[in-house]
């Protein structure tokens, strides 16, 4: 399945902050969107998931999803949304418990996400009791046990300290290499967008508007801290969003 | 610091830094409210004892105590506890109960909110007590209109706290439930009613304490048993040793509601820090 957005346009209150965004996301690539503080890229992915409409164009899903997948468009979020009075297991049944999925059937899924993200251990694990990084590794395994066909990854590491999104970074590699997902992945690290990216779409500030999409021909395997064509790209990308991250700096908010 | 720079040359003055952190967090102090009630207690018995305190103003607590006892002994006790106990049950069961769907109800729904907080708004500051004739002319002189004292009196806290509690279930939790799918009733059942939880039980320590002061009011309608109906004998012959007895058993039955609900809090808010 692919998505395709033809383009975007969305306003807040009369302010514009989307304009003409067309974007398409391949099966089995990631796309991270990339621009300045209130540029509009998390409202893209909540238009991306269907969470809000946008004032015109649309987001088409072109194909059908893969069988079994029983929530196509899967969101991981930046502040991670565990229910707190669900264990670590608890919070990934919910997700299933409405597909009709109990017992024996929920118990296998389970275990398999939970391995895969390493948290086998901590399934009756509270949230309360875990760490940052452990809470969005749970909030990964939920999204997995519902095969998703595209995730759609909001800032995942940013309310991470700095060893911790490196470790998950690693991690989300890992997933990728052993069974490629589609995702679309918004953040303003742009260590994280070279890493992760398959392309990369720049937006500029307010309002939001494609810049340029950067295509990182290297396979995400290959992709290690300090690799040169990597450095390369971020610097690039760099001097296309300083300008825009400095004026964004100097604007009011909410005027 | 200035005076630090003044200071004669040749010795650097050395302070320790003052601590200016710590206090505003109470922490739990096991045994001292009981420590309190016993200190009252017995400074109010020395009192009566050595006149300080008139015999008009308040009672001689063991005076309290023996009535209690002898309340105990010849099983009148009971005899007032059980009628006031259902009255209390009963009436509290109905109105919290609809006092959470329709709080839940104003947290989910924008017309039940338009419509119904002003309602609840007029009806909260009515004193119930003021109502009584009409619940008589509604209700009869017997149980129900009891009851349904009660049950309005614990109903408006509840819609007021329960919604307030609904507001405050976290969006980004319910934003997570549509993003996975989850069907509307689901949402209410795993994320709000769960989310709102801890809201909606501090507030039914409101509801309950309300809900025994209007246990007296309801009393006041033809009971011949009771508590309420105890206490209000015993005031009207101003007799004090059996009034406070009664006003004891009152602040007991609140002291009871309210652990209980601290009980439930603690199993049920486990998730809690």
């Amino acid at each position: 399945m692919k998505l395709s957005l033809e383009q975007i346009t969305h306003h807040y209150a009369g302010m514009p902050v989307l304009q003409d965004i067309s974007l398409s996301i391949p099966a089995g690539e990631i796309l991270c969107i990339i621009g300045p503080s209130g540029c509009g890229k998390s409202t893209l992915l909540r238009l991306i998931g269907g969470l809000e409409r946008p004032d015109s164009g649309e987001v088409l899903q072109v194909g059908e999803p893969p069988e079994g997948c029983l929530n196509p468009l899967t969101y991981v979020f930046q502040d991670f949304a565990l229910l707190p009075w669900r264990s670590v297991g608890g919070n990934i049944s919910l997700v299933l418990e409405d597909h009709g999925i109990r017992g024996r059937e929920a118990d296998e899924i389970i275990e398999d996400v939970l391995a895969r993200t390493k948290l086998s251990d901590f399934r009756k694990a509270l949230p309360r009791q875990l760490s940052g990084g452990m809470k969005q590794r749970v909030a990964i395994a939920r999204a997995l046990a519902v095969k998703p066909a595209v995730m759609l990854l909001d800032e995942p590491l940013s309310a991470l300290d700095a060893q911790t999104r490196e470790l998950l970074m690693d991690d989300l590699l890992a997933l990728w290499t052993r069974q490629p997902f589609s995702g679309v992945y918004v953040t303003h690290n742009l260590a994280e967008a070279v890493r992760l990216g398959h392309r990369i779409a720049v937006l500029s500030r307010r309002p939001g508007k494609v810049r340029e999409i950067i295509e990182i021909d290297l396979p995400l395997e290959e992709r290690h801290h300090g690799h040169a064509r990597l450095d390369e790209v971020q610097a690039h990308l760099w001097s296309l969003m300083k300008q825009e991250a400095m004026a964004a700096d100097q604007e009011l908010l909410d005027v | 610091m200035s005076d630090a720079t003044l200071a004669p040359s040749g010795q650097i003055p050395t302070r320790k830094v003052p601590f200016r952190g710590g206090g505003f967090r109470p922490v739990a102090k096991r045994g001292i409210g009981f420590v309190v009630f016993v200190v009252l207690l017995l400074v109010i018995e020395w009192g009566t004892r050595a006149g300080w305190i008139g015999n008009l103003t308040l009672p001689r607590p063991s005076d309290v105590g023996q009535t209690l006892w002898g309340l105990a002994e010849s099983g009148q006790l009971w005899v007032h506890m059980q009628p006031s106990l259902t009255r209390l049950v009963v009436g509290s069961l109905l109105g919290v109960s609809l006092g959470v769907a329709v709080g839940v109800l104003i947290g989910l729904f924008s017309y039940a909110r338009a419509g119904l907080v002003p309602l609840v708004a007029a009806l909260f500051p009515i004193p119930k007590i003021a109502l009584l004739p009409l619940f008589v002319i509604w209700f009869g002189i017997d149980e129900a209109s009891k009851y349904a004292l009660i049950a309005l009196g614990t109903f408006t806290p509840t819609v007021v706290s329960t919604y307030g509690a609904v507001d405050n279930v976290d969006r980004t939790l319910i934003r997570m439930g549509q993003s996975f799918g989850l069907s509307w009733w689901s949402i209410v059942r795993k994320i709000v009613v769960p989310g709102a939880l801890p809201g909606i039980l501090s507030g039914l320590r409101v509801s309950l304490a309300i809900g025994i002061i209007l246990l007296v009011a309801a009393e006041m309608l033809g009971a011949e048993y009771g508590i309420g109906a105890y206490i209000l004998q015993a005031g009207s012959l101003y007799d004090l040793e059996k009034l406070f007895a009664g006003v004891v058993i009152l602040s007991a039955l609140g002291v009871l509601t309210s652990s209980g609900i601290g009980l439930i809090e603690k199993r049920l808010l486990r998730w809690r820090a």
